[in-house]
């Protein structure tokens, strides 16, 4: 059976059963743009920004929450859709505070990447000046600062839909809608556990992670894919590095975790820049330990395992593996305990 | 585990049991969790706490401590008694089925009620449940293994899996869950006192040729090795004299004077690599130190058997050095010469000589990030489920296995069930994990998690520090009435040395996979002081409120 078939700017495409028409799109190489749309979560169609025009609808359709069906006929780039999108945008930056100059997001910005693409002029019918909005900043991890949110729900779907925590929703109606945490209470004393799910989906600069803010530019990082240290699931992540430094790491899109990550992950990574790191060897001299240099330090640990092999027998010789080394280092430590020292008294701390 | 993480997600049933998944492997949580919450998939949860998964559980089994293996043996009585098994499996992939059944015949619902406190209704639908899925997944971890029962726990949860053909197939599976990041890495590349890399016995003549050759050295040790748990009263014994310890602290804290610090104190030479002076490093001759994981390429594999790089992302501090050129340091000034040009070279050879990784190489890992073993070659893509047509062994084995009570039992004097565990925003002996300031703000010291009811009983103010002891010891610290906590069994984490829970637990190994039984053991517990005066209340406030 050949797969259904559809048209998008005049161009026949096929499309899988149960694909929305935003997907279709990506699918067939044509990229609609989208403010709420967010993989592994369900559609919910907040945004408007991916509206398109559907032969025979009266009204433009949202493609992140409409399904495709064989024979539709779909235009993305029309200029009554275009003046749709920019309605939409203008709507958005003139809800809030969007300074581009001291955000946080500049440059990682999805709004302001539309605002670009668009055209958008600085909103001329913003809110008084002097408006408040909701900024929280009480926890060491997660700022919040809705004077940039647009209410897209992307941390919403993501808190719901992707992590399953349940800890925030649309919360109130009208014009005092908002993102809620449960008895609309800050983050740090509501469910939440601080994965980030949240932060990593919000298209804008509303909701931050706090350790990174004001240490480098989106253009400034380097990122570098790498596994996480803590548990066993081995999530993917991404170190976000400046001057060799991490300054902030992120849930990597790829196998098993798919961006998502728990907060050890996310928000665990101190102790590699932490002061108490061990800089040098150390050797004990009557008691207590000094500061030594690796060719001293090394020499004396050769010569009195050496030592101890001849004089008590390789069997009287123990070695520790690890579970936070690499597999590379496992493999050479139970080979030099084996194959140098000749014991197999060689374990790890699986047991405990 | 035998299948995927990203399998449990299409799971038409998943058992949970002695995994507080949500808080000790979040990440793999969100799979079971999207399967019960998105797709409406069954969730059975077997444990004595009220973990946050339960939330999302169709049914919640609540067991007491200890009696994993009646309850497993009363849900394959009622699988067996209704005929719900899985027959053409039976016959086709399994043997001693009738001694099983023979076994499992003597648990009956009201029996196994008993024995465990689970209502027999409750393990009636549980069974039906679990056994009505055609892909039905088992999702456990040391809340199964770390009781004196725990190898015949896990057989156990086998013997279900295989009575309704869950084996080899997507989505189901016996799934264990790996506690740190590497473990299942370190045992996969020979880090144990009996095999070499991808458990290639070390008493198997063959094999030890086989290495003589690949490492071109002659006289291989050709008897098996003791384990960490045998190694530290092998020192007494006089068994062990030195010790080369990597990444490890064995040391919590004093309380661990007895089995842990003395015998170190007693080694002729300690040698201690790490990337923190460690408690057990104090205890060190010498001391190196090692680069942290952000500062050297190589590999980890993870829980699903899943390898995968770990980059360089920024230089070592100081004079660290990644633990590989440590050992290759030691080993040529031992005169036997490590030659790797880098992490890569030393990969190579892994592959060389172990069959289940040869097809995996860096280039591979690059470009398809993340390979599960067994992989045997470049071409094959790796393996998300095992067992697909047959056990490692052939046909798989049923055991009938008995209940058995854990050594120790609460009673008049010591009350109430002690369980220890991790909590989420901790990581065992909080060497790393407390060095994050949000770490910190969320979990910032030891707290015994204990019910409503319990904290009733015996006078104890929420938030008000606690004496706990047990035969061997006691501990102090704060009181947390928490919804997890179920009456007559309170929960202490494993991660702070202040409050050094291991002070506590019984020292009784399972036989065979020698781990402690860290799940069960009987305490009492105590206000600290009868009222605290005002004073003393605020200033240990303060001293608890600042970060530590
Ligand atoms: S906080 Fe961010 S993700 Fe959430 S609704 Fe506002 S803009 Fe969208
Ligand atoms: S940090 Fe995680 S749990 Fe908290 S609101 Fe965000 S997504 Fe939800
Ligand atoms: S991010 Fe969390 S779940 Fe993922 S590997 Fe790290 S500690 Fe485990």
């Amino acid at each position: 059976m050949s797969a259904p078939r559809m048209t998008i700017n005049g161009v026949p495409v096929e499309f899988s059963p149960g694909q929305t028409i935003l997907e279709a799109a990506q699918s067939a190489g044509v990229s609609i743009p989208t403010l709420c749309h967010y993989p592994d979560t369900r559609p919910t169609g907040a945004c408007r920004v991916c509206v398109v025009e559907l032969e025979g609808a009266r009204s433009l359709v949202p493609a992140c929450a409409t399904y495709s069906a064989p024979g539709q006929v779909v235009h993305t780039d029309t200029e009554r859709v275009d003046a749709a999108r920019r309605m939409v945008l203008e709507l958005m930056l003139a809800s809030g505070n969007h300074n581009c100059l001291i955000c946080e997001a500049g440059g990682d910005c999805e709004l302001q990447a539309l605002a670009y693409r668009y055209q958008i002029d600085p909103p001329a019918f913003g809110k008084p000046p002097g408006t408040t909005y909701y900024y929280e900043d009480n926890n060491s991890m997660i700022i919040r600062d809705f004077s940039r949110c647009i209410q897209c729900a992307r941390c919403v779907k993501a808190c719901t839909d992707r992590q399953v925590n349940l800890a925030i929703a649309v919360g109130y109606r009208g014009a005092e809608t908002t993102i809620v945490a449960a008895g609309d209470q800050p983050y740090i004393d509501s469910e939440c556990v601080f994965c980030g799910e949240c932060v990593q989906a919000c298209p804008t600069g509303a909701l931050l992670d706090k350790h990174a803010r004001f240490l480098g530019r989106v253009w400034e990082r380097q990122k570098v894919r790498s596994t996480c240290p803590y548990c066993g699931v081995g999530c993917q992540i991404d170190l976000q590095v400046k001057e060799g430094r991490i300054i902030q790491v992120t849930g990597a899109d790829a196998v098993p975790n798919r961006g998502r990550l728990c907060v050890k992950g996310r928000f665990g990574w101190h102790f590699v820049h932490h002061p108490e790191r061990l800089k040098t060897p150390l050797i004990k001299e009557n008691g207590s330990l000094r500061k030594a240099d690796w060719e001293e330090a090394l020499n004396l640990v050769a010569t009195r395992f050496a030592e101890l092999k001849d004089r008590e027998g390789p069997d009287k010789i123990g070695g520790w593996c690890s579970a936070r080394i690499t597999n590379e280092e496992n493999y050479l430590m139970q080979k030099f305990m084996r194959a140098v020292l000749g014991t197999n008294h060689v374990d790890h701390c699986a047991r405990l | 585990m035998t299948n995927s993480i990203g399998e449990l997600e299409w799971a038409d049933c998943i058992l949970v049991t002695g995994s507080n998944t949500s808080e000790t492997h979040p990440v793999i949580a969100t799979f079971i969790k999207r399967a019960a919450y998105l797709h409406g998939k069954t969730l059975i949860v077997i444990d004595p706490r009220r973990l946050y998964l339960v939330r999302h559980a169709h049914l919640w089994l609540r067991q007491r401590p200890g009696s994993d293996i009646a309850v497993l043996n009363g849900l394959m009585h009622v699988i067996i008694r209704d005929n719900l098994q899985d027959h053409d499996y039976i016959a086709r992939r399994t043997e001693n089925f009738d001694a099983l059944k023979e076994t499992v015949a003597r648990y009956t619902p009201a029996l196994v009620e008993q024995v465990s406190g689970v209502p027999a209704a409750d393990l009636e639908r549980a069974a039906r449940l679990y056994a009505a899925a055609p892909r039905a997944a088992i999702v456990y971890a040391m809340g199964i293994t770390q009781h004196t029962t725990g190898t015949n726990n896990v057989i156990s949860l086998a013997n279900l899996a295989m009575l309704c053909g869950n084996v080899g197939l997507e989505s189901g599976g016996v799934n264990p869950l790996r506690g740190q990041n590497n473990v299942q890495g370190a045992c996969d590349m020979g880090g144990l006192p009996n095999v070499f890399s991808g458990y290639q016995a070390v008493t198997d003549p063959a094999k030890r040729w086989k290495m003589e050759a690949a490492w071109n050295v002659r006289n291989l040790p050709d008897w098996e090795g003791l384990t960490l748990t045998e190694m530290l009263p092998g020192i007494a014994e006089g068994r062990i004299k030195a010790l080369y310890i990597i990444g490890e602290n064995p040391v919590i804290s004093e309380a661990d004077a007895d089995e842990i610090i003395n015998p170190l104190k007693e080694l002729d030479f300690l040698v201690v690599q790490d990337i923190f002076l460690t408690e057990t490093g104090k205890l060190a001759d010498v001391v190196l130190p090692a680069a942290s994981f952000a500062e050297k390429d190589g590999t980890f594999t993870n829980t699903e058997r899943r390898v995968a790089l770990v980059r360089r992302a920024v230089p070592p501090v100081g004079q660290s050095r990644p633990d590989w050129q440590i050992i290759c340091e030691l080993s040529r000034r031992m005169g036997y010469p490590m030659d790797y040009a880098g992490p890569e070279e030393i990969f190579e050879e892994i592959r060389r000589v172990t069959p289940s990784y040869a097809g995996v190489t860096y280039r591979r890992l690059e470009q398809e990030g993340g390979l599960q073993w067994p992989c045997p070659h470049p071409e094959h893509p790796g393996t998300r489920f095992l067992h697909q047509d047959r056990f490692t062994r052939g046909l798989g084995r049923f055991f009938a296995i008995d209940y058995q009570e854990p050594t120790e039992l609460p009673d008049d004097q010591y009350p109430l069930i002690l369980t220890t565990g991790r909590v989420l925003y901790q990581y065992h002996t909080g060497t790393m994990s407390r060095r994050a300031p949000g770490l910190v703000e969320k979990a910032p010291e030891c707290r015994v998690e204990m019910a409503a009811a319990d904290a009733e009983a015996y006078g104890i103010q929420d938030g008000e520090m606690v004496r706990v002891c047990s035969r061997r010891g006691e501990i102090k610290v704060r009181a947390q009435v928490s919804f997890k906590a179920i009456p007559g069994t309170i929960f202490i984490p494993f991660h702070y040395y202040e409050a050094a829970v291991n002070r506590l637990t019984i020292a009784a190994l399972d036989p065979v996979a020698k781990i402690p039984e860290y799940k069960v053991c009987a305490v009492q517990i105590r206000k600290l002081r009868p009222s605290p005066p005002k004073a003393a209340a605020a200033a240990e406030a303060e001293s608890h409120g600042g970060s530590p």
